[in-house]
């Protein structure tokens, strides 16, 4: 499915090569609408030629639609297509300082390179003052740093903003485009130079306009009616790999493996705990966040992974595997990376690094490994609850004295009553074998980026 | 208005230039190739980012010290990486040759200053000069230029995008009085 990995099968040749004819076909295009003409592209600011508008516009909607459509009709995962991340106040005065470089210079980098090419020499100019203001900005970024990174919002795309359906938000996004188209009309009629103008009668006639205005209308309503692909759409689309991987345990990890990597400073380890609030109250992780699995399709939890670094891992654990497994299904369908369950759930952890019988104790008759690992209830019955505070949950913080477990818990008796309590960092090292594989994110920065 | 055709060489064929495209037809074409780009390789088109390469790798010649001591440079031309060694680097000779070829097709590939009635050719490439540095600049702080982030953007519904996209028109219909000298 598009898009494409290329590299890894056709080379980096073909890679470049593919961004060559892309260049091409831009460049040509930009000629062809006479984006090499400084006269033109400046005209639309005493609104005498809107071409810019126009051509910019149609643009925008022509490769919306076609993307989504294409996405609706699962030929393209849009997860892996790179969208923009915003930095919203950073893109605003950048934007504003561009549009005075824009009214000043009369071009903007991509159609300077056109005019450039087509010997302009005022497009020279401007190609070579745009590789000293590129000089300038790396020399002087390093002052405002900080807030060259901030109100970072990731990827925020129209719909996440509004809350409408993708169809519904392109359809907006066409009809704010034709009324812009027809107040530009209106405004060259009124404004417009004949010398400056150097093009056909633009906008279609009535009836044109109805076909192409219907067939627009039809296009999104295709869109709204089609939705975009659900989880799990995109669960089919990878379940061959996935149902393989679920039945050869390759992502079922070890407890032990978890605290190793916890360990690992070169790593951010997040554990993602699907469990019942009373549950999780009663022990958890620590650092673990709570999720349900309704929300493994919650828009801000999704965006927060696919946003996550590439050295991040991600840990599901339930209290046994099931509940991990369907979230580890969702996330991954969403294309979630680096995504593990931990073996046998909290249940397991608990046999792995027991706290003491002051805090909780095993309800009798389920220390059938096999049971534990599939049953859904927690296995344990805590006197307390203790959260993250007993050394089980974090057991790689290594502790030089002995921390009795049941210190928090009033009932405790003597310290020597817990004794075997197990007790952080101390504990016997433990042989399993490694699962986790860091996988690294493909999707490249966009052309701009 | 004519300063185009003001001198013009001795040329074998007196033809003029063809007329552009509908700017309708110019965008569904552009559309077509954006989403062909978003489709093949997941990414936009773009223009700024292949820019600040050339210029890192220009740098880079006169003194690689100072391209490894900036930490924005050296991301892209430190030590041993080759600041050109970069999809967008083709993205942009390609757009190039892509105007040449569309210019020399067209009768539009021609030595000639584009410029209002009212300013001479050297203010000309002066404010042409000065208006690139002040592009380049912003398009580096939006993360973008009009194509990688106003274009691309828009068209994967990136909020951000269009509050650039917005900020522009506003900046340059803002300044678009004031300036009129240069353009009418």
């Amino acid at each position: 499915m598009a898009p494409f990995n290329i590299t890894p099968h056709a080379g980096v040749v073909a890679y470049f090569l593919v961004f060559f004819l892309l260049g091409l076909g831009f460049g040509v295009v930009l000629e062809l609408s006479g984006f090499g003409d400084s006269r033109k592209l400046a005209a639309q600011f005493y609104l005498r030629d809107l071409t810019v508008i126009k051509v910019m516009f149609t643009g925008i909607v022509t490769a919306a639609i076609l993307i989504h459509l294409a996405s609706a009709f699962q030929l393209l995962d849009l997860s892996r297509v790179w969208v923009n991340p915003t930095y919203l106040v950073p893109g605003i005065v950048g934007g504003l300082i561009m549009g005075v470089g824009f009214i000043v210079g009369g071009f903007c980098p991509g159609t300077s390179l056109v005019a450039a090419a087509t010997l302009k020499l005022d497009g020279i100019m401007f190609v070579l003052g745009g590789l000293v203001g590129v000089f300038f900005f790396g020399e002087t970024v390093h002052l405002f740093e900080g807030w060259w990174q901030s109100t970072y919002l990731g990827r925020f795309t129209l719909p996440d903003w509004l809350g409408l359906p993708t169809g519904v938000t392109i359809l907006l996004l066409v009809a704010m485009a034709l009324g812009m188209f027809y107040l530009a009309e209106i405004a060259e009629a009124r404004f417009g130079n004949r010398q400056v103008v150097q093009g056909r009668r633009a906008f279609p006639g009535r009836r044109a306009l109805l076909v192409v205005a219907g067939s627009l209308a039809a296009l999104c309503f295709t869109l709204i009616l089609k939705g975009q692909p659900s989880v799990e759409d995109r669960w089919s689309w990878i379940s061959k790999g996935g149902d393989r991987q679920l039945a050869g345990r390759e992502i079922f990890v070890d407890p032990a493996e978890v605290v190793d990597l916890r360990r690992d400073l070169s790593l951010f380890v997040r554990i993602l705990e699907v469990r019942s609030e009373a549950d999780y109250n009663l022990f958890h992780l620590a650092g673990s966040e709570r999720i349900d699995i309704d929300s493994t399709s919650h828009p801000v939890l999704v965006r927060s992974l696919l946003d996550d670094t590439d050295n991040t891992i991600v840990f599901l654990a339930g209290n046994g595997e099931q509940d991990a497994v369907e979230a580890w299904k969702r996330l991954r369908a969403q294309g979630v990376l680096n995504l593990y369950v931990i073996e046998g759930g909290i249940n397991h952890w608990l046999e792995v690094y027991p706290v003491g019988p002051c805090v909780a104790q095993r309800i009798e008759g389920t220390d059938a490994s096999a049971e534990v690992r599939g049953g859904e209830t927690l296995r344990y019955r805590f006197l307390a609850a203790v959260g993250e505070q007993s050394p089980s949950a974090h057991p790689e913080v290594a502790r030089r004295e002995y921390v009795p477990d049941c210190a928090m818990a009033s009932l405790a008796g003597p310290a020597g009553s817990v004794a075997s309590a197990f007790t952080g960092g101390n504990a016997p090292r433990r042989d399993y074998a490694k699962k986790v594989k860091i996988q690294k994110k493909t999707v490249a920065k966009g052309g701009c980026g | 208005m004519s300063e185009a055709n003001a001198t013009p060489k001795r040329v074998r064929t007196p033809k003029p230039p063809r007329a552009y495209i509908n700017p309708y037809l110019g965008g569904a074409l552009l559309g077509v190739v954006l989403f062909l780009s978003f489709y093949i390789t997941g990414n936009g088109l773009g223009a700024s980012a292949a820019i600040n390469r050339v210029q890192v790798a220009i740098l880079n010649v006169f003194a690689a010290g100072h391209v490894d001591r900036v930490g924005y440079m050296s991301e892209m031309g430190g030590g041993h990486r080759n600041a050109l060694d970069h999809p967008s680097v083709f993205m942009l000779l390609g757009t190039f040759l892509g105007g040449a070829l569309s210019g020399l097709l067209n009768r539009r590939l021609k030595f000639e200053t584009r410029r209002g009635p009212r300013i001479s050719v050297p203010a000309r490439w002066a404010i042409a000069f000065l208006g690139g540095a002040i592009m380049a600049y912003g398009a580096r702080l939006a993360r973008g230029c009009t194509s990688g982030q106003a274009l691309s953007g828009g068209a994967v519904l990136s909020v951000g995008s269009f509050a650039f996209m917005f900020s522009i028109f506003i900046a340059a219909y803002a300044l678009a009085w004031s300036l009129r000298r240069l353009w009418t």
